[in-house]
């Protein structure tokens, strides 16, 4: 119906290779890009733009940053709140002492300072594996948060122990603070999220990513055709990181404007972002979208129908909320263990073959 | 069908936007009746939700107009505190409570920036009381600071006005708020000659052997407590283990409710915390609750909170708040105020013994003022003791005035701090 | 002795048993783990929600009492009767069969021979599921929790220690009688799975999926079996901490707690939770008691993983873990 194709004719590498092998697919990419880009700045208000999107498009992110450790490379990480939490006091420190330095280079630094601490907590990765690495990205996510509350210096010895991010702008548009226009947020987090997506694509299907892949598949095996296990387990967590990273300095820049370690970047923060990866599909970048869509979406609008539309009290509705999440979380995964993006993949092979499925 | 859900979805958050056409004061709740900290948010939300009630049941509203309550669930979370700022703000918001200090420190600049009144009542940021830095950040009638600064002058008045040689432990929560008192304490302890001894217990704080075995072998003459949830009863519980006199235990007033004693049974019998609003219902304005909030099958929850810390707590936010309201009609002239309205009646807001007993709650607050440069109160608390055996609290001091001066110099110091650090030109608006 | 050899000893002490009740978490989860290769998320939740459920069926509280007043406009709470514990536990535990029964039934017959990481997201929905029924059911606010179990610095441990040494030791004797609770537990749970057919079939499970089912096992009727011993010590453990802090959410926050001494102990082993326990609680209440003066307190939270983490350097599979064979 939708997919019109016949045969398979491809004739070099390149066009084998491709991110969107079907021509259908790459128009609707460049229909999404085109809304994104053009018609939702101009049709969405202000709490859409603030509540839902922005949060949204800070977690594809983090999200495509875990996917890259856990769904790639094979490492499951408990630490990614306390790793945001790295960049975003970065970002307060980049920035609050270099006033003059462009915000969009301070969230880079910042992402680049999460790298090298995500590579020094990634390092007891080379010796243990499965759950029991865990223990080594929660020992840097409690570890982290309590360096953060207990020292002065990462908050600037104010009194409150919160850091909140001054006003900055760039080419005369106040990016930062509170009188930010939500436009000016929106489309920060969107050429961040669109060029962290694309960076993610091009890593993982290029020789990085399938060393990474190797690892992930079987890191013995890998190791015996060449790929150097030291190299492949920390780059990723130096990738990784790096996305974390400039997520958690644009959800403390742009997006909430005022932090504390433990309740912004607490352990449940560690939890969503995984939970985000594996509901929507391990190793994949449109899983990254669909996982945090998922988590972070679908609250809303369910509080929004149940509470705006149905009239229910806000605790009930809450209580259910997160009963139905549960819930989903459960049908999804019976449905299709490997997540959302495995689902899409499925129904678009249909599509592909309807009408005529032999 | 999914298409028709999400139109509907769609269209009901853009209706959010539209300007109220009805003539009512909106008041919105953000509540948190779920989450690690429901215990403490629900009689708090009870509360406020039971006095608004009550003036649209008993005098139809403020100045003849209703009072509209939207009640929005943050679960003591900033990011979905910040979701509900934004459903609500294009709605003509009268005032915000967050009862919670992360989602404050959210809010301070958005609310500046977009001129909503912002109550935070004894949490939130102190130097807020500044209110030449923070013109639409209230925060009467008393703070962290005074509440660190009322607990050394009982202590005072216990000692014969003299603290010398005395050890004094502050226990507390591992956060930005429990760091909130360390300030002011030890100018406290340089000024009186007392030791403070800190002790942090680690968020959620279930586990405090290692700091009680501290305390033990200490051996202080009192301990001040700044906890939150269930730190303030697990606490409670390992004082009463060590045997430590429950009467020289002091909580502020957030670690004094009944969450905080009644799970740990008799051995909580004697445990003082502070309070700077009244407790128990020996007020003539529970009358009014019951006939016309609870005989009408309006209270809010499960209506089982009346009477409680936090409830009384809840309620008298929801009075200041009201009366501000009726302060700021009367500045404007008309019924139908705007939030730059109400900011301007929170600014002239000024409670007197006569009004608390007009209200029917004589003596449940300190008098005091709002004025442009002061937006903290008063600062004086009283002193509550739980009785295990009826269950209830029962004040044991009268009004203790905190020490203003000293605390006045640490808020100009941190506003004057916030104030250049966000290009903020002091000044009455 | 020097005051500071008895303080040290004194928080060496308390660490053993708070470590005992760090274990009591644990045994819930390397229970499972052992006999389905699961992750249970879910395990600091059911802690909270039979806990929660023993206090409501003790007060006599009517389940759902909110959403029934909501839909039909009543106002009842409680059925007016306070059933003492000897029958509210067994019935507590009854509702934690039914729900493993119910779990099995539900989610884990479709999940059959998925990879670990998604039964490990299957117990994150069953923990989100059970989070929101569990208020809804009971109510979010503080319950106390009294099964008879006294409190209190236990005056025996203080006196011999004092006649001993001239300094009195604090125990608390709850701590006290969760080291008698642990030792009955692991006690029971080793002769059963030793001397009992089904404990035996359980072991089979643990050790090899199919090769059960092939000699005829049913593999549900286990995984149903040990859901229900994995209720029952959640039960127990939210009793224990529940004595300590009142119900209320945060108890579901205990199972952070027992992850190190997971780790520590090996995923699979129940002597391995116990050992881990107790190290991590020595371990964390002299590195407080040694480190407070120079780094501050509050460094319980990430130093048990820190400690989980260097001896994880050496034995990669945890203290007890089933040695790791790679082969290509």
């Amino acid at each position: 119906m939708l997919y019109r194709e016949a045969g398979d004719f491809k004739t070099s590498y390149a066009s084998d290779n491709q991110t969107f092998p079907i021509r259908f697919d790459r128009y609707a990419y460049w229909v999404v890009m085109a809304v994104a880009f053009l018609v939702l700045p101009m049709v969405m208000n202000d709490y859409w733009a603030n509540s839902i999107v922005v949060p949204f498009m800070i977690y594809v992110i983090a999200a495509l940053g875990l996917n890259i450790l856990i769904g790639y490379t094979g490492l499951l990480s408990l630490g990614t709140a306390a790793f945001m939490a790295v960049g975003a006091y970065a970002t307060f420190k980049l920035t609050t002492a270099f006033p003059a330095m462009p915000i969009y280079l301070v969230f880079l630094l910042s992402g680049l300072v999460t790298s090298a601490v995500g590579v020094l907590f990634g390092l007891p990765s080379l010796k243990i594996k499965g759950f029991y690495l865990a223990v080594a990205t929660l020992a840097a996510q409690f570890f982290l948060i309590w360096l953060f509350t207990r020292y002065g210096w990462f908050f600037n010895y104010s009194s409150t122990g919160q850091i909140s991010m001054p006003e900055r702008s760039m080419f005369g548009v106040t990016i930062t603070g509170a009188t930010a226009s939500s436009t000016a947020v929106y489309f920060t987090c969107l050429i961040f999220t669109v060029a962290m997506a694309w960076l993610a694509r091009n890593l993982t299907r290029g020789q990085m990513g399938r060393t990474w892949m190797a690892i992930r598949d079987m890191d013995i095996a890998a190791e015996i055709i060449g790929v150097n296990p030291l190299i492949a387990k920390l780059s990723s967590f130096a990738v990784s990181s790096f996305f974390v990273g400039v997520a958690g300095a644009l959800m403390f820049g742009v997006y909430l404007g005022a932090v504390e370690a433990g309740e912004a970047f607490g352990i449940n923060k560690s939890f969503l972002v995984l939970f985000m990866v594996i509901i929507g599909g391990l190793g994949s970048i449109l899983g990254s979208f669909l996982g945090a869509a998922f988590l972070v979406v679908l609250p809303v609008l369910l509080k929004i129908l149940l509470v705006d539309n149905l009239g229910w009290p806000a605790d009930l509705a809450r209580h259910l909320e997160i009963m139905i999440i549960g819930a989903l979380i459960i049908v999804v995964l019976i449905a299709e263990p490997h997540g959302m993006a495995a689902l899409w993949r499925t129904i678009k092979d249909k599509l592909r073959l309807w009408p005529f499925p032999h | 069908m999914k298409m028709t859900t999400f139109a509907a979805l769609l269209a009901a958050t853009t209706g959010l936007a539209a300007p109220a056409v009805a003539q009512d004061l909106h008041f919105p709740m953000l509540n948190y009746r779920t989450g690690p900290f429901a215990p403490g948010g629900i009689p708090f939300a009870d509360g406020y939700q039971d006095y608004l009630t009550l003036i649209n049941q008993r005098d139809g509203g403020i100045g003849g107009l209703p009072i509209r309550m939207s009640e929005c669930e943050t679960a003591y979370n900033t990011e979905r505190g910040v979701e509900c700022y934004e459903s609500i703000r294009g709605d003509n918001p009268l005032i915000l409570q967050p009862l919670s200090t992360g989602i404050t420190y959210q809010l301070i600049p958005r609310v500046t920036a977009d001129g909503v009144p912002l109550h935070t009542m004894g949490y939130g940021r102190t130097s807020a009381m500044e209110g030449e830095t923070f013109p639409w950040v209230f925060n009467y009638p008393a703070n962290y600071w005074d509440g660190a600064s009322v607990a050394i002058n009982y202590l005072l008045s216990q000692n014969g006005d003299s603290l010398d040689g005395k050890k004094i432990v502050l226990l507390y929560h591992n956060s930005a708020y429990g760091r909130e008192p360390i300030p002011t304490l030890e100018s406290l302890a340089a000024s009186n000659g007392f030791e403070l001894v800190l002790i942090p217990v680690d968020s959620p704080g279930q586990e405090q052997s290692s700091q009680w075995l501290q305390i033990r072998r200490e051996r202080p003459d009192y301990v001040i407590m700044w906890g939150w949830g269930v730190m303030n009863a697990v606490a409670i519980q390992e004082a009463a283990n060590i045997r430590f006199p429950m009467d020289h235990f002091i909580g502020i007033w957030w670690s004094g409710s009944e969450n905080d004693v009644v799970p740990v049974g008799a051995g909580a019998d004697g445990y003082t915390a502070l309070t700077f609003h009244g407790v128990g219902r020996d007020y003539p304005l529970y009358d009014d609750i019951q006939t016309y909030v609870v005989d009408r099958g309006m209270a809010a929850g499960n209506g089982d909170q009346i009477g409680s810390a936090v409830y009384s707590r809840g309620l008298y936010a929801a009075m200041l708040a009201v009366e501000a309201a009726r302060t700021a009609q009367e500045l404007a002239g008309h019924a139908q105020i705007n939030a730059a309205e109400m900011r301007a009646g929170m600014e002239a807001l000024s409670i007197t013994e006569e009004r608390l007993a007009e209200l029917g709650l004589p003596n449940f607050s300190a008098p005091f003022d709002v004025n442009c440069q002061n937006h903290g109160g008063g600062g004086a608390a009283m002193m509550q003791q739980w009785d295990a055996d009826t269950q209830t609290w029962s004040l044991i001091t009268d009004w203790i005035q905190s020490d203003r001066t000293l605390i006045g110099e640490l808020a100009t110091a941190d506003a004057a701090a916030y104030a250049t650090e966000n290009n903020i030109t002091p000044g009455c608006l | 002795m020097s005051d500071n050899v008895l303080f040290a000893m004194e928080a060496a002490l308390n660490g053993v048993t708070v470590g005992i009740m760090y274990s009591l978490v644990a045994l819930g989860f390397v229970l499972i783990f052992k006999a389905s290769g699961i992750f249970n998320f879910a395990q600091g939740v059911m802690a909270l929600f039979a806990a929660l459920t023993l206090v409501g069926l003790q007060n006599g509280q009517i389940p759902f009492a909110p959403i029934i007043n909501a839909a039909f406009g009543t106002s009842i709470h409680n059925f007016g009767w306070n059933l003492p514990s000897v029958v509210a536990i067994p019935l507590t535990v009854l509702v934690m069969i039914g729900m493993a029964w119910l779990i099995e039934r539900i989610v884990l017959k479709h999940l059959v021979n998925q990879e670990p990481i998604i039964l490990f997201m299957a117990t994150i929905g069953l923990a989100f599921f059970l989070e929101g029924l569990g208020d809804i059911m009971w109510g979010a606010e503080v319950k106390r929790l009294d099964v008879g179990i006294p409190q209190g610095m236990s005056s025996w441990v203080d006196e011999t220690t004092y006649n001993l040494f001239g300094y009195g030791f604090f125990i608390d004797t709850l701590s006290l009688y969760a080291l008698g609770i642990a030792a009955v537990l692991v006690t029971g749970l080793v002769l059963f799975s030793q001397y009992t057919k089904q404990g035996r079939a359980l072991r089979a499970v643990a050790d090899d999926h199919q090769a059960a089912l092939s000699v005829g096992i049913s593999l549900r009727f286990i995984w149903v079996l040990t859901w229900s011993i994995a209720g029952i010590v959640a039960l127990v453990a939210g009793i224990m901490w529940g004595s300590k802090s009142g119900v209320q959410f945060s108890l579901s926050l205990i199972a952070l707690k027992a992850l190190p001494v997971l780790i520590l102990g090996g995923f699979t082993s129940i002597p391995g939770a116990i050992v881990g326990g107790l190290l991590i609680g020595v371990g964390e209440k002299l590195f407080d008691f040694l480190m407070q003066p120079v780094i501050g307190g509050a460094t319980e939270n990430w130093f048990a993983y820190m400690l989980a983490l260097v001896f994880l350097l050496f034995r990669p599979q945890g203290l007890f873990g089933e040695r790791i064979i790679e082969r290509v």
